[in-house]
């Protein structure tokens, strides 16, 4: 089994649209969306639910106000700066440590199970889809991501499926890393901006260190043709291919528009050149092995 | 006042406003920090070009076991305590994993032998410089490094305070961007009029009236989409602060690392509408 993950640093340079694009080519396969706090793929996938879970993952704290005597420990302790000046627990700012507990001389705090968010198995016109959509705010975003990948991975050998094509957060932090290990390839979706360069670079370090093979398709080509050719330079000197690239056209805020894939959409234009992507993509996943894993072990939260 | 600017979706355009306001309300003669706190892909200095006049290393405290005084296996309340599994018994000995652990300080606290002491472990680097009479201060995670909101909130603290203090936040409604934001006066939440930028919009707005803190939207490439998030905005009746034209020029000056409102005179005017907005819903 093998595993897309699609990435880029940067936000907004298009990685869902790229991956909607791959969805209709290619063998069957299975669609994870990782990007857990702002999930937009079922906008173009528009699943149909078949299953929703809870998502609950560490743990938050509580202060039973008849019991506290407002001895001021547990604000001391916190690094967090969780608890307020009339000893409520903020839960945006809870990381559930539990010191507060252990410091409390009246018993007066307790810890919960936290919940954090949903995810589903959904089915769509491309196959099966796992997705997850975080509370606003919650934590533990990585660990919702390795949820969703665990998830996808067993549908997918359940049913005998042999890719699995996963969106990825902006950033190169806790949810990315989590998305990256196991990966059989990072599709790194690059637009020709100074900053989305910039962050180009800071995303290829990271799945080198992980040891997941990369390769990058560039968005809004035709923005900036010099850093264009920068990245052309920077692909060629880490040895990454370049599957592709997509000029900056109305046609993917319009086929957003209308729910569908950029390939369905514009099947001729954007559709030529996202089967042409796919192809190189392709080649790249043939002469890696099946299921490469990275050699690191990565943080899970 | 502290003024942050926000998304739910990458890449919408939050820099770009965070600069351009930067420079036009210190054209206004006010003095402005601008804190870069997208840790993880810092851009600011792309517009803003700051010979970094100050730099230090952002640490966070990680566990040191004394294995002498620790009284192993009989014990292992720090394991079993720890949340995080950043500690572990490992054959004959605590093991400790640095990139899992939070800086909670539990372990230490616990450890009936005193056997756990602190040290510190570098997970980023803080700079500031001034740029165009504007003090910019930026943070920049290492690569390899999961968690971002301990340097933000860090870099937050390290910053000058002035008269206006712009936050430049992470994308998304999680942990580092609730970091960025949560302290702020006012958010600017950038999006743009598209279906995916409707729908992070409407994550944002859940997070900042879970927060509490006052908003207004700023539509970036307007035009470019549908009437569907003005349509929204209207109807929530959340204020619009500007709406920053779609135009082939301003991305491609943007990928230049160019400042909008220098070289297009109708970003100029965008920016004077905004700040006139944000000041009066100050006073209101």
């Amino acid at each position: 089994m093998q595993e897309i993950v699609v990435i880029s640093g940067k936000g907004g340079t298009g990685k869902t649209s790229v991956l909607s694009g791959l969805a209709p080519l290619g063998p069957k396969k299975v669609l994870a969306d990782c990007d857990v706090d702002a999930a937009d793929l079922h906008l173009i996938m528009h699943p149909s639910v078949q299953k929703r879970h809870e998502f609950i993952s560490g743990e938050l704290a509580h202060i039973d106000p008849d019991s506290c005597t407002e001895c001021g420990l547990c604000r001391e302790y916190c690094r967090f700066d969780a608890i307020d000046g009339s000893f409520r627990v903020w839960e945006q700012s809870c990381e559930g440590c539990a010191l507060c507990y252990h410091v409390c001389p009246s018993g007066a705090v307790w810890m919960e199970p936290r919940f954090n968010g949903y995810w589903y198995v959904s089915e769509t016109r491309f196959g099966t889809m796992v997705h997850a959509a975080l509370l606003p705010g919650a934590e533990n975003s990585g660990k919702l991501v390795t949820t969703v990948r665990t998830e996808a991975r067993e549908i997918a050998q359940q049913s005998g499926i042999e890719l699995i094509l996963t969106d990825g957060s902006p950033g190169i932090g806790c949810p990315v890393i989590a998305s990256l290990s196991r990966a059989s390839l990072a599709l790194i979706v690059a637009e020709p901006t100074l900053a989305a360069v910039s962050d180009l670079k800071r995303v290829q370090e990271l799945t080198a260190y992980f040891g997941i093979p990369a390769g990058i398709v560039l968005n809004k080509a035709d923005i900036n043709e010099s850093l264009g050719e920068e990245v052309e330079a920077f692909a060629r000197e880490k040895g990454l291919p370049l599957f592709g690239r997509i000029p900056y056209t109305e046609g993917i805020t319009r086929a957003q528009i209308e729910g569908l894939s950029v390939t369905e959409y514009d099947p001729d234009g954007l559709g030529a050149s996202m089967r042409s992507i796919w192809e190189g993509i392709r080649e790249k996943l043939e002469t890696e092995a099946p299921s490469s894993s990275g050699a690191r072990q990565e943080p899970t939260s | 006042m502290r003024i942050a600017i926000a998304s739910g979706k990458g890449g919408t355009g939050k820099t770009t406003v965070a600069v351009n306001l930067a420079c036009y309300l210190q054209g206004l003669g006010q003095e402005i920090t601008l804190v870069d706190c997208d840790v993880e892909e810092p851009n600011c200095h792309f517009f803003l070009t700051p010979e970094w006049d100050f730099q230090q290393a952002h640490s966070v405290p990680v566990p040191q076991i004394d294995h002498e005084a620790c009284q192993g296996e009989s014990c292992l309340q720090c394991a079993r305590e720890c949340r995080f599994n950043a500690l572990i018994w490992m054959v004959n000995h605590i093991m400790t994993f640095p990139e899992l652990c939070h800086g909670c300080g539990l372990c230490s606290h616990i450890c009936p032998e005193d056997a756990i002491s602190e040290t510190s472990r570098e997970t980023g680097i803080m700079r500031c410089g001034k740029a165009q009479g504007i003090q910019l201060c930026s943070g920049s995670l290492n690569v390899r490094e999961a968690m971002a909101p301990p340097l933000i909130n860090r870099l937050k603290t390290f910053a000058a305070e002035r008269e206006t203090v712009i936050l430049d936040a992470p994308p998304g409604t999680s942990c580092p961007a609730v970091a960025a934001i949560h302290d702020a006066d006012f958010v600017i939440l950038v999006a743009e009029p598209t279906p995916f930028g409707l729908h992070d919009f409407k994550l944002s707005v859940d997070v900042l009236k879970q927060l509490g803190l006052p908003f207004g939207l700023v539509i970036n490439r307007d035009g470019m989409g549908d009437d569907s998030l003005l349509n929204y905005a209207e109807r929530e009746g959340i204020s619009v602060l500007a709406r920053l034209p779609h135009s082939r020029e301003a991305a491609r000056a943007y990928s230049t690392g160019a400042i909008l409102i220098d070289e297009m005179p109708e970003f100029f005017r965008e920016y004077q509408n905004m700040t006139q907005m944000i000041q009066a819903a100050q006073k209101a």
